[in-house]
């Protein structure tokens, strides 16, 4: 952590003068040098760190200057609408990308199982933000498509089924959120909070499922050459008992780990994504933090999803205990 | 039980009474801007979004209307008492959001904050004082004649003294200015205009609602609710629109124009803006630009028109000057220059027939297409033999190097805040003096005093032809001495659902009277 706030404050002098963003053309050169030494930008950069670490010992993490709040209640305004993108996007992964692994595991010359992977090749090579906006297009505004001569039955009907109405929310998370605890309002318990949902879920889950796919597969397909496996099989146990209880647990182990690293790179991916989508999380909040050089709330977003990393990581370890046993955790008794 | 009855029907009467008045405003509007605004206090920063939320929330003393002229708001009447003194007369029974009756003493507690912000003093330094004659008579007093009363007037949107006087809980002063952190005013809001904020999650969502004693009884707007959402991404903005999920949205992005213009749901509104956008040639930095015969020849070497036709998609009105058209300064004689040969020539004659390299310097998220529009000019200036060093810089990075102008070409935008010619000098082409703030912006170290005292005699001379003439005769000397390369005034777009005619409340100032929005 101590790491992650030297290099953010590091970085800040390359990002710009924020004064630029608080005050108006003309305001002249005096006033900005005076609003500048109330600000503190004007001493060095040590005593600035100095400064900014010790107060964020006893846990402030200084002020958002555009927000003009506490850097961390902007944040923990900001987050709820990040988590709820990654959670929507983790169930869709986990719902989907088991089955589909696995199936292309065990039947893996099977023309469905070849058209998955080809699928997922695709989707791993296109960028997270086309994907959006592809969706946005076809979801939300709707397309029409005349290829085929409306003249003729199949035409209109071809013509049909390639079109579509739109009409699915393209921004924001709605108005229908139900308040949670805290700072969290929730749209998973609301219709309209569920649809706008959709669609920023799968085009963030579209990033990371052809890879969990492909690495369930790839496990699944090493564990079934195992020789327990083959033992299995012979002792006469049904292919669904060896595929799904032997086979499969073996499969999640890696795939856990994996995992977990990547709910952390999915809170950055969302930075993409919650642009697109308008979304009002942690990632549309950074982004926005860096062009109007709000330092205090670049540094603050820095840590905390470093902390995020932290938190998944050791989780992770730590679920790995539980589900292989062959992994003991230090000082616990053997 | 007669009582009771007769209780309840009172309090029908009563609670029909507002309902009554706002009946007609029943309608719902969403909207998305790029920004919302950045705070609620209109006077802790001097910005598009701040003026925008003034005119939603507030009423200024008078405003402009399409053609640039002034209409009457919260000030009924006016008149010219002496040269340095002009008495407005208040319009009675306007009520405050928080039910506070306006009367000039809240004109004078805003005159004296206005005063006091930081971003609006500059505008206000003209005035020396403000005299109270009765509850609806106040006199607005001016250091010197000052033609541009008026066009200042409009920065006075007056504000509740009794709800911004006082401490709130934790003992600070309601009405106290902060740039950064949390103020009362910055939080909360009470003016006389069409709509309350009746919720706020910054940088997500703003609701507005009607105001049920707002004293324009004649405006046309039935918007009961507005619901604002910042969408910052171009393209987000536009699907929100096209799919529906909002009904008016600003700016439209250039490359979008034609998509709006197809969809038959939607309608496109745009205008030619005020907002002019020019190089700056360093004298200090570069010798060659200190001869006017190089500078005339940067101009003929400038395509304007072709800028605004290929890069900006005639989303833009070629500029040959400062002052857009409808400014007093307007020059209709002037015209872009554009011709290659006679740029060669000039070069030739000034003795830089082999040219010289120099450094550029743009933004290129500022204004629309701010770092094509410096390629475009790099490429051009090439044609004469002068080789550009160009770096384009977001603009967080950018303004610190163009306060140094540390570039030998710089690229700036500028909106002049009074809406007069004016301001563009003064802060353009004025000859850089450290104290006065005068030249602030004018990067290419230009300095002619003869100009800068004919833009003073125009600044106090309230004989609207007398001034037009000199403020003229300004634009067509900075032209003949190419003191800087004016390329052109960014338009303007707006786009909406076809049931909401936004046409009538916009203007160029891009302040859309939303109070007086009607949607079908």
């Amino acid at each position: 952590m101590f790491v992650i706030s030297v290099i953010a404050f590091a970085i800040q002098d390359g990002l710009g003068d924020p004064l630029q963003e608080m005050v108006g053309m003309s305001v002249s050169m005096e006033e900005r040098e005076a609003l500048r030494e109330e600000l503190g930008l004007n001493d060095s950069m040590v005593v600035q760190y100095l400064r900014f670490a010790g107060k964020a010992i006893q846990g402030d993490l200084g002020n958002s200057y555009f927000y003009g709040k506490p850097t961390l209640t902007v944040i923990a305004e900001h987050l709820p609408a990040t988590l709820e993108l990654v959670i929507g996007a983790s169930l869709i992964i986990m719902l989907l990308s088991v089955p589909i692994g696995v199936y292309a595991a065990i039947r893996p010359q099977a023309w469905l199982a070849k058209f998955f992977m080809g699928v997922s090749t695709v989707g791993i090579s296109i960028p997270v933000f086309l994907t959006a906006i592809v969706l946005i297009q076809i979801y939300s505004i709707g397309i029409t498509v005349e290829w085929f001569p409306v003249d003729s039955g199949w035409g209109q009907w071809l013509n049909g089924a390639l079109s579509t109405d739109g009409g699915m929310p393209s921004y924001g998370r709605g108005d229908d959120l139900k308040h949670l605890f805290g700072t969290w309002n929730s749209g998973f318990f609301s219709e309209l909070g569920l649809m706008h949902l959709v669609l920023p879920c799968v085009s963030l889950a579209s990033i990371m499922l052809p890879l969990f796919i492909r690495l369930i597969r790839a496990e699944m397909m090493e564990v079934l050459q195992s020789d327990y496996i083959r033992y299995a099989r012979a002792k006469g146990l049904s292919s669904a008992r060896i595929n799904f209880l032997h086979a499969l647990k073996n499969t999640m182990l890696p795939v856990i780990t994996v995992g977990g690293v990547q709910v952390g790179v999915m809170v950055a991916y969302t930075i993409l994504t919650e642009t697109v989508f308008q979304w009002p999380g942690v990632g549309l909040m950074f982004l926005e933090a860096i062009t109007r050089s709000d330092i205090p709330l670049i540094v603050a977003y820095l840590m905390v999803v470093g902390l995020i990393f932290v938190i998944t990581n050791t989780l992770v370890d730590l679920v790995y205990g539980l589900v292989n046993p062959t992994v003991k955790l230090t000082g616990k008794k053997a | 039980m007669k009582k009771l009855l007769a209780a309840f029907i009172g309090s029908l009467a009563l609670a029909s009474a507002p309902v009554a008045l706002s009946a007609e405003a029943t309608k719902e509007l969403k909207m998305a801007y790029d920004a919302d605004p950045v705070t609620l206090d209109i006077h802790e920063q001097l910005s598009g979004g701040i003026l925008q939320l003034s005119h939603m929330s507030f009423d200024p003393l008078v405003r402009w209307t399409k053609d640039l002229d002034f209409e009457p708001r919260l000030a009924e009447s006016w008149e010219r008492v002496d040269e340095n003194t002009m008495r407005f007369k208040l319009r009675e029974g306007v009520k405050f959001h928080s039910g506070n009756e306006l009367t000039t003493k809240d004109v004078k507690f805003t005159y004296d904050r206005l005063k006091e912000s930081q971003d609006f003093k500059a505008i206000f330094k003209p005035f020396s004082g403000i005299n109270i004659i009765d509850d609806y008579t106040f006199e607005l007093v001016t250091s010197e004649p000052f033609p541009l009363l008026l066009n200042t007037a409009t920065y006075i949107f007056p504000l509740d003294s009794e709800f911004y006087s006082g401490e709130t809980e934790d003992g600070k002063m309601k009405g106290a200015i902060l740039k950064h952190g949390n103020s009362f005013a910055s939080g909360n809001l009470s003016g006389t205009g069409p709509y309350k904020v009746t919720s706020r999650q910054q940088g997500v969502r703003m609701e507005f609602e009607r105001f049920a004693n707002y004293w324009d009884e004649e405006s046309p707007g039935n918007v009961k609710k507005i619901v604002l959402t910042p969408i910052k991404e171009n393209n987000t903005r536009v699907s929100a629109l096209l799919s529906g999920g909002v009904d008016f949205i600003a700016p439209v992005p250039p490359t979008d124009l034609d998509r709006i213009k197809r969809d038959k749901n939607s309608e496109l509104v745009t205008m030619s803006g005020t907002r002019i956008i020019l190089f700056h040639m360093n004298q200090d930095r570069v010798e060659a630009f200190k001869n006017p015969k190089v500078r005339q020849a940067v101009a003929y070497a400038i395509n304007q028109e072709g800028i605004a036709a290929k890069i900006m998609k005639g989303f833009a009105t070629p500029a040959a000057q400062l002052s857009p058209a409808g400014y007093q300064g307007y020059n209709e004689s002037l015209k872009p220059r554009y011709d290659v040969k006679k740029a060669q020539q000039l070069m030739k004659e000034a003795g830089y027939e082999d040219g010289f390299t120099i450094t550029m310097m743009a933004p290129n998220n500022r204004y629309v297409n701010d770092d094509k529009i410096a390629q475009a000019a790099a490429a051009m200036l090439a044609r004469i033999n002068i080789k550009v060093d160009l770096k384009t810089l977001p603009k967080a990075q950018y303004w610190p190097e163009f306060d140094n102008r540390s570039g030998d070409m710089m690229l700036i935008g500028w909106h002049a805040d009074t809406e007069d010619s004016a301001n563009f000098y003064e802060f353009l082409t004025f000859c850089t003096e450290a104290g006065s703030g005068a030249g602030q912006y004018n990067a290419g170290n230009y300095c002619n005093p003869e100009i800068d005292a004919l833009v003073a005699k125009a600044s106090v001379e309230t004989d609207i032809a007398k001034r037009t003439a000199m403020l003229q005769e300004v634009e067509q000397r900075l032209y003949d001495d190419a003191a800087f390369i004016p390329l052109h005034w960014q338009d303007l777009a707006w786009a909406s659902k076809k049931n909401v005619k936004i046409e009538p409340i916009l203007n160029v100032m891009n302040f859309p009277y939303l109070g007086d929005l009607v949607v079908e």
